[in-house]
Protein backbone atom coordinates (compact mmCIF):
# COMPACT_ATOMS: atom_id res chain seq x y z
CA UNK A 1 0.00 0.00 0.00
CA UNK A 2 1.36 3.59 -0.64
CA UNK A 3 -0.36 6.05 1.04
CA UNK A 4 0.03 9.66 0.18
CA UNK A 5 2.41 11.43 2.49
CA UNK A 6 1.93 15.10 2.73
CA UNK A 7 4.69 16.91 4.35
CA UNK A 8 3.57 18.72 7.54
CA UNK A 9 6.80 20.71 8.92
CA UNK A 10 10.28 19.67 8.88
CA UNK A 11 9.59 16.90 11.54
CA UNK A 12 6.37 15.28 10.59
CA UNK A 13 4.34 13.50 7.60
CA UNK A 14 0.33 13.34 7.27
CA UNK A 15 0.10 9.69 5.76
CA UNK A 16 -3.76 9.78 3.45
CA UNK A 17 -5.52 6.87 3.57
CA UNK A 18 -9.17 5.64 2.19
CA UNK A 19 -10.60 3.82 4.99
CA UNK A 20 -10.59 3.31 8.86
CA UNK A 21 -8.33 -0.01 8.14
CA UNK A 22 -6.22 1.61 6.29
CA UNK A 23 -5.93 3.96 9.04
CA UNK A 24 -5.04 1.54 11.44
CA UNK A 25 -2.77 -0.56 9.64
CA UNK A 26 -0.24 2.48 8.75
CA UNK A 27 -0.65 2.82 12.73
CA UNK A 28 0.07 -0.68 13.28
CA UNK A 29 3.18 -0.76 10.49
CA UNK A 30 5.02 2.23 11.91
CA UNK A 31 4.50 1.00 15.48
CA UNK A 32 5.87 -2.53 14.45
CA UNK A 33 9.02 -0.78 13.25
CA UNK A 34 10.18 0.22 16.55
CA UNK A 35 11.63 3.69 15.47
CA UNK A 36 12.97 5.72 18.19
CA UNK A 37 13.04 8.83 16.38
CA UNK A 38 9.25 8.55 16.11
CA UNK A 39 7.63 11.38 18.57
CA UNK A 40 4.06 11.32 17.97
CA UNK A 41 1.94 8.80 16.02
CA UNK A 42 -1.75 9.90 15.98
CA UNK A 43 -4.33 8.26 13.75
CA UNK A 44 -7.38 10.63 12.71
CA UNK A 45 -10.78 9.79 10.21
CA UNK A 46 -8.52 9.12 7.04
CA UNK A 47 -5.04 9.76 8.16
CA UNK A 48 -1.88 9.28 10.04
CA UNK A 49 0.26 11.62 11.65
CA UNK A 50 4.06 11.16 12.41
CA UNK A 51 6.03 13.28 13.36
CA UNK A 52 10.00 12.54 14.77
CA UNK A 53 12.27 14.50 17.25
CA UNK A 54 14.42 17.58 15.67
CA UNK A 55 16.76 16.55 13.61
CA UNK A 56 15.82 13.14 12.68
CA UNK A 57 15.07 11.96 9.09
CA UNK A 58 11.50 10.79 8.08
CA UNK A 59 13.20 7.98 5.60
CA UNK A 60 12.30 5.54 8.21
CA UNK A 61 8.97 6.89 8.75
CA UNK A 62 8.18 6.70 5.17
CA UNK A 63 9.64 3.21 4.71
CA UNK A 64 7.46 1.71 7.40
CA UNK A 65 4.11 3.60 6.33
CA UNK A 66 4.85 2.15 2.71
CA UNK A 67 4.87 -1.68 4.12
CA UNK A 68 1.32 -1.11 5.96
CA UNK A 69 -0.57 -4.29 5.18
CA UNK A 70 -4.11 -3.64 5.66
CA UNK A 71 -5.40 -6.82 5.02
CA UNK A 72 -3.48 -7.87 8.27
CA UNK A 73 -6.41 -7.58 10.02
CA UNK A 74 -5.03 -4.73 12.91
CA UNK A 75 -8.23 -2.44 13.34
CA UNK A 76 -10.01 -3.17 16.72
CA UNK A 77 -8.26 -6.21 18.22
CA UNK A 78 -7.40 -4.05 21.33
CA UNK A 79 -8.51 -3.75 24.97
CA UNK A 80 -12.44 -4.28 25.36
CA UNK A 81 -14.02 -1.75 27.48
CA UNK A 82 -17.78 -2.16 28.86
CA UNK A 83 -19.76 1.22 29.30
CA UNK A 84 -22.50 1.36 31.59
CA UNK A 85 -25.16 3.99 30.34
CA UNK A 86 -28.55 5.32 31.72
CA UNK A 87 -30.05 6.04 28.14
CA UNK A 88 -32.07 9.61 29.14
CA UNK A 89 -29.58 12.39 27.26
CA UNK A 90 -31.41 15.06 25.94
CA UNK A 91 -31.62 14.42 22.41
CA UNK A 92 -32.72 10.58 22.91
CA UNK A 93 -36.17 11.50 21.06
CA UNK A 94 -34.58 13.77 18.48
CA UNK A 95 -32.58 10.60 17.37
CA UNK A 96 -35.16 8.35 17.59
CA UNK A 97 -38.00 10.91 15.40
CA UNK A 98 -34.87 11.10 12.70
CA UNK A 99 -34.40 7.58 12.73
CA UNK A 100 -38.16 7.07 12.37
CA UNK A 101 -37.80 4.16 15.51
CA UNK A 102 -38.99 4.33 19.24
CA UNK A 103 -36.48 5.41 21.69
CA UNK A 104 -36.00 1.81 23.31
CA UNK A 105 -35.07 1.11 19.59
CA UNK A 106 -32.35 3.37 19.81
CA UNK A 107 -30.91 2.07 22.95
CA UNK A 108 -31.27 -1.03 21.92
CA UNK A 109 -29.18 -0.25 19.00
CA UNK A 110 -26.63 1.70 20.24
CA UNK A 111 -26.12 -0.90 23.27
CA UNK A 112 -26.18 -3.68 21.41
CA UNK A 113 -23.07 -2.83 19.01
CA UNK A 114 -19.32 -3.02 19.53
CA UNK A 115 -17.66 -0.20 18.88
CA UNK A 116 -13.97 0.33 17.73
CA UNK A 117 -11.38 3.36 19.13
CA UNK A 118 -10.60 4.76 15.55
CA UNK A 119 -8.87 7.86 16.89
CA UNK A 120 -8.57 10.48 20.08
CA UNK A 121 -9.13 14.06 20.12
CA UNK A 122 -11.41 17.27 20.55
CA UNK A 123 -10.08 16.63 24.12
CA UNK A 124 -7.91 14.48 26.34
CA UNK A 125 -9.28 10.85 26.18
CA UNK A 126 -12.16 11.73 23.85
CA UNK A 127 -12.54 8.70 21.54
CA UNK A 128 -13.81 8.77 18.18
CA UNK A 129 -16.00 5.58 18.73
CA UNK A 130 -16.84 3.42 14.92
CA UNK A 131 -19.19 0.82 14.28
CA UNK A 132 -22.39 2.98 15.17
CA UNK A 133 -25.55 1.23 13.85
CA UNK A 134 -26.92 2.73 10.32
CA UNK A 135 -29.95 4.64 11.60
CA UNK A 136 -28.06 6.10 13.91
CA UNK A 137 -25.91 7.75 11.92
CA UNK A 138 -27.03 10.96 12.53
CA UNK A 139 -25.37 14.55 11.66
CA UNK A 140 -24.39 16.92 14.55
CA UNK A 141 -26.77 19.73 16.33
CA UNK A 142 -27.34 22.43 14.14
CA UNK A 143 -25.67 25.05 17.35
CA UNK A 144 -23.28 23.56 19.81
CA UNK A 145 -23.88 23.42 23.45
CA UNK A 146 -22.33 25.42 25.53
CA UNK A 147 -21.45 23.09 28.23
CA UNK A 148 -21.87 19.46 27.85
CA UNK A 149 -21.73 17.01 31.30
CA UNK A 150 -18.91 14.92 31.33
CA UNK A 151 -19.85 11.72 31.10
CA UNK A 152 -22.43 12.52 28.80
CA UNK A 153 -22.86 9.85 25.53
CA UNK A 154 -23.17 11.21 22.24
CA UNK A 155 -23.74 10.33 18.32
CA UNK A 156 -22.51 12.13 15.29
CA UNK A 157 -21.83 11.28 12.05
CA UNK A 158 -20.47 7.50 11.82
CA UNK A 159 -19.43 7.84 15.47
CA UNK A 160 -20.57 7.51 19.02
CA UNK A 161 -18.49 9.25 21.88
CA UNK A 162 -18.41 9.91 26.15
CA UNK A 163 -17.45 13.16 26.59
CA UNK A 164 -14.37 12.85 29.38
CA UNK A 165 -14.87 16.35 30.90
CA UNK A 166 -17.62 18.86 30.89
CA UNK A 167 -16.97 20.73 27.80
CA UNK A 168 -18.56 22.66 24.54
CA UNK A 169 -20.27 19.97 22.15
CA UNK A 170 -22.47 19.60 19.19
CA UNK A 171 -23.14 15.77 19.53
CA UNK A 172 -26.47 14.62 19.98
CA UNK A 173 -26.66 13.20 23.56
CA UNK A 174 -28.58 9.91 24.17
CA UNK A 175 -27.26 9.10 27.48
CA UNK A 176 -24.79 9.42 31.03
CA UNK A 177 -21.81 7.39 32.44
CA UNK A 178 -20.27 7.85 35.63
CA UNK A 179 -17.06 5.98 34.01
CA UNK A 180 -14.24 7.94 34.13
CA UNK A 181 -12.39 8.48 30.65
CA UNK A 182 -9.63 10.89 31.54
CA UNK A 183 -7.86 10.74 35.04
CA UNK A 184 -4.77 12.78 34.54
CA UNK A 185 -3.58 11.16 38.05
CA UNK A 186 -4.10 7.61 36.81
CA UNK A 187 -0.43 5.79 35.71
CA UNK A 188 -3.26 5.42 32.22
CA UNK A 189 -4.77 8.64 31.92
CA UNK A 190 -6.82 8.01 29.12
CA UNK A 191 -9.56 4.79 29.23
CA UNK A 192 -9.71 4.43 26.07
CA UNK A 193 -6.63 4.36 23.21
CA UNK A 194 -6.92 4.01 19.72
CA UNK A 195 -7.79 0.45 18.80
CA UNK A 196 -9.20 -0.51 21.95
CA UNK A 197 -13.14 -1.89 21.62
CA UNK A 198 -16.11 -1.19 23.25
CA UNK A 199 -19.41 -2.11 24.63
CA UNK A 200 -22.27 0.32 25.99
CA UNK A 201 -24.25 -1.19 28.13
CA UNK A 202 -27.90 -0.29 29.83
CA UNK A 203 -28.15 0.60 33.39
CA UNK B 1 12.68 22.96 55.61
CA UNK B 2 10.29 23.73 53.20
CA UNK B 3 10.53 26.30 51.23
CA UNK B 4 7.33 28.49 49.39
CA UNK B 5 6.83 31.54 47.30
CA UNK B 6 3.60 33.28 48.35
CA UNK B 7 1.81 34.96 45.26
CA UNK B 8 0.64 38.46 46.76
CA UNK B 9 -0.33 39.37 42.95
CA UNK B 10 -0.33 37.17 39.99
CA UNK B 11 -0.54 39.48 37.10
CA UNK B 12 -2.64 39.47 33.97
CA UNK B 13 -1.77 35.56 33.58
CA UNK B 14 0.25 33.29 35.40
CA UNK B 15 1.06 29.65 35.07
CA UNK B 16 3.56 27.23 36.18
CA UNK B 17 5.26 25.24 32.69
CA UNK B 18 7.70 23.20 31.74
CA UNK B 19 8.84 21.43 28.54
CA UNK B 20 5.10 20.03 28.48
CA UNK B 21 3.86 16.78 27.89
CA UNK B 22 4.68 15.69 24.05
CA UNK B 23 4.15 12.32 23.20
CA UNK B 24 0.54 12.24 23.61
CA UNK B 25 -1.41 13.56 21.21
CA UNK B 26 -2.79 9.98 19.78
CA UNK B 27 -4.86 10.50 23.23
CA UNK B 28 -6.00 13.93 22.51
CA UNK B 29 -3.51 15.82 25.19
CA UNK B 30 -1.48 19.04 23.53
CA UNK B 31 2.21 19.38 24.50
CA UNK B 32 1.67 22.15 26.22
CA UNK B 33 5.24 23.32 27.72
CA UNK B 34 6.65 27.16 27.71
CA UNK B 35 6.00 28.89 24.81
CA UNK B 36 9.35 30.64 24.58
CA UNK B 37 11.53 28.00 25.09
CA UNK B 38 15.01 29.79 25.14
CA UNK B 39 13.83 31.92 27.61
CA UNK B 40 12.65 29.42 29.96
CA UNK B 41 15.80 27.40 29.36
CA UNK B 42 17.75 30.11 29.84
CA UNK B 43 16.40 30.79 32.96
CA UNK B 44 16.70 27.36 34.64
CA UNK B 45 20.55 27.49 33.31
CA UNK B 46 21.23 31.05 35.56
CA UNK B 47 20.20 28.92 38.38
CA UNK B 48 21.42 26.34 38.12
CA UNK B 49 18.41 23.55 37.40
CA UNK B 50 17.98 20.37 34.99
CA UNK B 51 16.83 21.48 31.94
CA UNK B 52 12.66 21.58 32.02
CA UNK B 53 12.34 22.31 36.01
CA UNK B 54 9.26 23.62 36.34
CA UNK B 55 8.91 27.51 36.13
CA UNK B 56 6.85 30.56 35.38
CA UNK B 57 5.36 32.15 32.56
CA UNK B 58 3.84 35.45 32.91
CA UNK B 59 1.90 37.05 30.21
CA UNK B 60 2.27 40.71 30.98
CA UNK B 61 4.74 40.34 34.12
CA UNK B 62 2.66 41.49 36.85
CA UNK B 63 3.77 39.13 39.31
CA UNK B 64 4.57 39.75 43.39
CA UNK B 65 5.59 37.17 45.52
CA UNK B 66 6.93 36.74 48.94
CA UNK B 67 9.98 34.17 49.27
CA UNK B 68 10.01 31.58 52.39
CA UNK B 69 13.02 30.29 52.27
CA UNK B 70 15.79 32.12 50.51
CA UNK B 71 16.16 31.12 47.20
CA UNK B 72 18.11 32.31 43.77
CA UNK B 73 16.44 33.18 40.54
CA UNK B 74 16.44 34.46 37.69
CA UNK B 75 13.83 36.28 35.43
CA UNK B 76 14.06 36.21 31.68
CA UNK B 77 12.04 36.39 28.52
CA UNK B 78 10.32 39.39 27.84
CA UNK B 79 12.68 42.06 29.28
CA UNK B 80 10.78 43.50 32.37
CA UNK B 81 11.93 45.54 35.51
CA UNK B 82 12.07 43.48 38.54
CA UNK B 83 13.01 44.45 42.36
CA UNK B 84 13.85 42.48 45.47
CA UNK B 85 12.12 44.42 48.50
CA UNK B 86 11.80 47.80 46.57
CA UNK B 87 15.26 47.61 45.16
CA UNK B 88 15.75 47.39 41.38
CA UNK B 89 18.11 44.06 40.85
CA UNK B 90 17.54 43.68 36.23
CA UNK B 91 16.30 40.77 34.68
CA UNK B 92 18.28 37.59 32.83
CA UNK B 93 20.78 37.20 35.61
CA UNK B 94 20.66 34.98 38.78
CA UNK B 95 19.55 37.00 41.95
CA UNK B 96 19.16 36.00 45.52
CA UNK B 97 15.94 36.48 47.17
CA UNK B 98 16.14 36.29 51.35
CA UNK B 99 13.69 34.22 53.26
CA UNK B 100 10.63 37.05 53.94
CA UNK B 101 11.71 39.03 51.16
CA UNK B 102 9.20 40.33 48.32
CA UNK B 103 10.12 39.73 44.74
CA UNK B 104 8.27 41.82 41.70
CA UNK B 105 8.07 41.62 38.29
CA UNK B 106 6.97 44.38 36.61
CA UNK B 107 5.31 44.55 32.54
CA UNK B 108 7.43 44.17 30.00
CA UNK B 109 8.94 47.14 27.86
CA UNK B 110 8.66 44.89 24.76
CA UNK B 111 7.22 41.56 24.20
CA UNK B 112 4.77 39.23 26.23
CA UNK B 113 6.30 36.66 28.28
CA UNK B 114 8.41 36.57 31.07
CA UNK B 115 9.86 33.59 32.63
CA UNK B 116 10.58 33.25 36.39
CA UNK B 117 12.26 30.32 37.45
CA UNK B 118 13.31 28.94 40.94
CA UNK B 119 16.31 27.18 41.94
CA UNK B 120 14.81 23.75 42.76
CA UNK B 121 11.81 24.65 41.16
CA UNK B 122 8.35 24.57 42.06
CA UNK B 123 7.45 21.20 43.55
CA UNK B 124 3.53 21.08 42.34
CA UNK B 125 1.95 17.89 41.03
CA UNK B 126 2.41 16.84 37.20
CA UNK B 127 0.32 15.23 34.81
CA UNK B 128 1.07 13.09 32.50
CA UNK B 129 4.90 13.70 33.03
CA UNK B 130 4.26 17.49 33.03
CA UNK B 131 3.63 20.50 35.46
CA UNK B 132 2.32 22.76 32.43
CA UNK B 133 -0.96 23.93 32.84
CA UNK B 134 -2.46 23.42 29.46
CA UNK B 135 -5.44 25.94 29.21
CA UNK B 136 -7.10 23.73 26.45
CA UNK B 137 -7.81 20.74 28.28
CA UNK B 138 -7.24 21.89 32.03
CA UNK B 139 -4.52 19.44 32.45
CA UNK B 140 -1.95 20.27 35.01
CA UNK B 141 -2.55 22.84 37.60
CA UNK B 142 -4.58 25.43 38.08
CA UNK B 143 -3.33 28.81 37.02
CA UNK B 144 -1.80 30.54 39.84
CA UNK B 145 -4.17 32.46 41.45
CA UNK B 146 -3.30 35.74 44.62
CA UNK B 147 -2.79 34.39 48.03
CA UNK B 148 -1.33 30.64 46.40
CA UNK B 149 1.64 29.34 48.33
CA UNK B 150 3.87 27.45 45.24
CA UNK B 151 5.76 25.26 47.04
CA UNK B 152 9.68 25.10 46.45
CA UNK B 153 11.76 22.34 45.56
CA UNK B 154 14.96 21.46 46.90
CA UNK B 155 18.29 22.94 46.02
CA UNK B 156 22.22 22.30 46.93
CA UNK B 157 23.56 24.28 44.61
CA UNK B 158 26.16 25.28 43.24
CA UNK B 159 25.34 28.60 42.05
CA UNK B 160 26.60 28.47 37.97
CA UNK B 161 28.92 30.73 35.96
CA UNK B 162 26.89 32.59 33.37
CA UNK B 163 28.39 35.74 31.69
CA UNK B 164 26.49 37.96 30.50
CA UNK B 165 23.09 37.43 28.15
CA UNK B 166 22.29 39.66 25.78
CA UNK B 167 18.37 40.84 26.22
CA UNK B 168 16.93 41.46 22.67
CA UNK B 169 13.36 43.07 22.42
CA UNK B 170 11.01 41.83 19.40
CA UNK B 171 11.66 42.63 15.97
CA UNK B 172 9.34 45.26 14.56
CA UNK B 173 8.42 43.34 11.94
CA UNK B 174 8.40 39.46 12.51
CA UNK B 175 9.14 37.25 10.01
CA UNK B 176 8.41 33.29 10.54
CA UNK B 177 9.79 30.93 8.08
CA UNK B 178 6.68 28.41 7.14
CA UNK B 179 6.96 25.28 4.64
CA UNK B 180 3.68 24.43 3.21
CA UNK B 181 1.43 21.50 3.26
CA UNK B 182 -0.27 19.61 4.16
CA UNK B 183 -3.47 20.79 2.23
CA UNK B 184 -1.44 23.91 0.62
CA UNK B 185 -3.80 22.25 -2.22
CA UNK B 186 -6.61 23.50 -0.98
CA UNK B 187 -5.61 26.75 -1.53
CA UNK B 188 -5.16 29.00 -4.74
CA UNK B 189 -0.97 29.86 -4.64
CA UNK B 190 -0.89 29.23 -0.77
CA UNK B 191 2.80 30.44 -1.28
CA UNK B 192 1.87 33.63 -2.39
CA UNK B 193 -1.36 33.53 -0.08
CA UNK B 194 1.09 33.80 2.69
CA UNK B 195 4.00 35.68 1.78
CA UNK B 196 2.19 38.19 0.15
CA UNK B 197 0.21 40.53 2.75
CA UNK B 198 1.56 41.68 6.40
CA UNK B 199 0.00 40.32 8.93
CA UNK B 200 -1.21 41.56 12.19
CA UNK B 201 -1.48 40.19 15.24
CA UNK B 202 -4.50 39.83 16.59
CA UNK B 203 -5.42 40.39 20.06
CA UNK B 204 -7.54 37.32 20.36
CA UNK B 205 -4.10 35.18 21.03
CA UNK B 206 -3.58 32.94 23.83
CA UNK B 207 -1.36 30.02 24.26
CA UNK B 208 -3.68 27.69 22.30
CA UNK B 209 -3.38 29.43 19.16
CA UNK B 210 -2.59 33.30 17.56
CA UNK B 211 -4.70 34.86 15.00
CA UNK B 212 -3.46 36.96 12.45
CA UNK B 213 -5.32 39.59 10.97
CA UNK B 214 -5.12 39.75 7.04
CA UNK B 215 -6.65 38.71 3.84
CA UNK B 216 -7.77 34.90 3.79
CA UNK B 217 -5.81 32.63 1.45
CA UNK B 218 -8.18 31.76 -1.42
CA UNK B 219 -9.63 28.95 -1.56
CA UNK B 220 -9.34 26.46 -4.78
CA UNK B 221 -13.01 26.45 -6.01
CA UNK B 222 -13.00 22.62 -6.03
CA UNK B 223 -12.37 22.81 -2.11
CA UNK B 224 -15.84 25.53 -1.32
CA UNK B 225 -18.36 23.49 0.40
CA UNK B 226 -15.70 20.54 0.71
CA UNK B 227 -15.36 19.03 4.10
CA UNK B 228 -11.76 18.27 5.67
CA UNK B 229 -12.81 14.60 7.54
CA UNK B 230 -10.69 15.60 11.31
CA UNK B 231 -6.65 15.13 11.01
CA UNK B 232 -3.76 15.98 13.52
CA UNK B 233 -1.84 18.57 14.08
CA UNK B 234 1.20 20.17 14.85
CA UNK B 235 2.45 22.86 17.14
CA UNK B 236 3.07 25.61 14.95
CA UNK B 237 0.25 24.62 11.73
CA UNK B 238 -1.10 27.15 10.16
CA UNK B 239 -4.89 26.86 10.05
CA UNK B 240 -7.04 28.46 7.11
CA UNK B 241 -10.63 28.32 8.03
CA UNK B 242 -12.97 29.24 5.59
CA UNK B 243 -13.37 33.24 4.80
CA UNK B 244 -11.07 33.37 7.81
CA UNK B 245 -7.60 34.94 8.72
CA UNK B 246 -5.22 31.96 9.28
CA UNK B 247 -4.11 30.87 13.09
CA UNK B 248 -1.14 30.09 14.19
CA UNK B 249 -1.57 27.08 16.94
CA UNK B 250 0.77 27.31 19.74
CA UNK B 251 1.81 24.51 22.58
CA UNK B 252 -1.84 24.14 24.08
CA UNK B 253 -3.45 23.62 20.14
CA UNK B 254 -5.92 20.70 19.89
CA UNK B 255 -4.62 17.77 18.53
CA UNK B 256 -6.79 17.35 15.54
CA UNK B 257 -8.69 20.22 13.23
CA UNK B 258 -11.11 19.97 10.70
CA UNK B 259 -10.11 23.08 8.37
CA UNK B 260 -7.32 22.64 6.36
CA UNK B 261 -3.81 23.44 7.27
CA UNK B 262 -2.02 25.48 4.54
CA UNK B 263 1.56 25.85 6.00
CA UNK B 264 3.92 24.88 9.12
CA UNK B 265 5.60 27.53 11.25
CA UNK B 266 9.41 26.40 11.79
CA UNK B 267 9.40 25.20 15.90
CA UNK B 268 12.26 27.54 16.14
CA UNK B 269 10.24 30.95 15.26
CA UNK B 270 7.57 30.22 17.02
CA UNK B 271 8.93 32.01 20.19
CA UNK B 272 8.67 34.97 18.11
CA UNK B 273 5.06 35.01 17.55
CA UNK B 274 4.42 34.05 21.36
CA UNK B 275 6.18 37.34 22.19
CA UNK B 276 4.24 39.15 19.47
CA UNK B 277 2.07 41.74 21.23
CA UNK B 278 -1.13 42.29 19.71
CA UNK B 279 -0.95 44.75 17.10
CA UNK B 280 2.44 43.32 15.85
CA UNK B 281 3.52 43.07 11.71
CA UNK B 282 4.17 39.27 10.58
CA UNK B 283 5.46 38.12 7.23
CA UNK B 284 5.94 34.96 6.50
CA UNK B 285 8.66 33.18 4.50
CA UNK B 286 7.42 30.12 2.61
CA UNK B 287 10.55 27.59 2.68
CA UNK B 288 10.79 25.59 -0.16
Amino acid sequence: MEPVARPCGGRALLFEVTSATEVAAVVAAVRAAGLPEVTELVPAARTVLVEVSAGASLDRVREAAAAADPAAGTSGTGELHTIGVVYDGEDLELVAATAGISADEVVALHSGAEYTVDFCGFAPGFGYLSGLPEPLRQPRLESSRPAVPAGSVGIADVYSCVYPRRSPGGWRLIGRTDTVLFDPAADRPALLTPGDRVRFEVR
Amino acid sequence: MSAFLDVLASGPQALVTDHGRAGNAHLGVPPSGALDRPAFDLGNRLVGNAPGTAGLELLGGGLRVRARGPRLVAVTGAPAPVRVDGRPVGSHHAVRVPDGAVLEIGTPVGGLRVYLAVAGGLDVPAALGSRSTDLLSGLGPEPVADGDALPVGPWTGPVPECGPVPVSLPPATIRLRVRLGPRDDWFTDAGAALAGPVWTVSPTGNRIGVRLDGPAPPRCPDTRGRELPSEAMVTGAVQAPPDGPPVVFLADHPTTGGYPVIGVVDPADLPLLAQATPGSAVRFTVDA
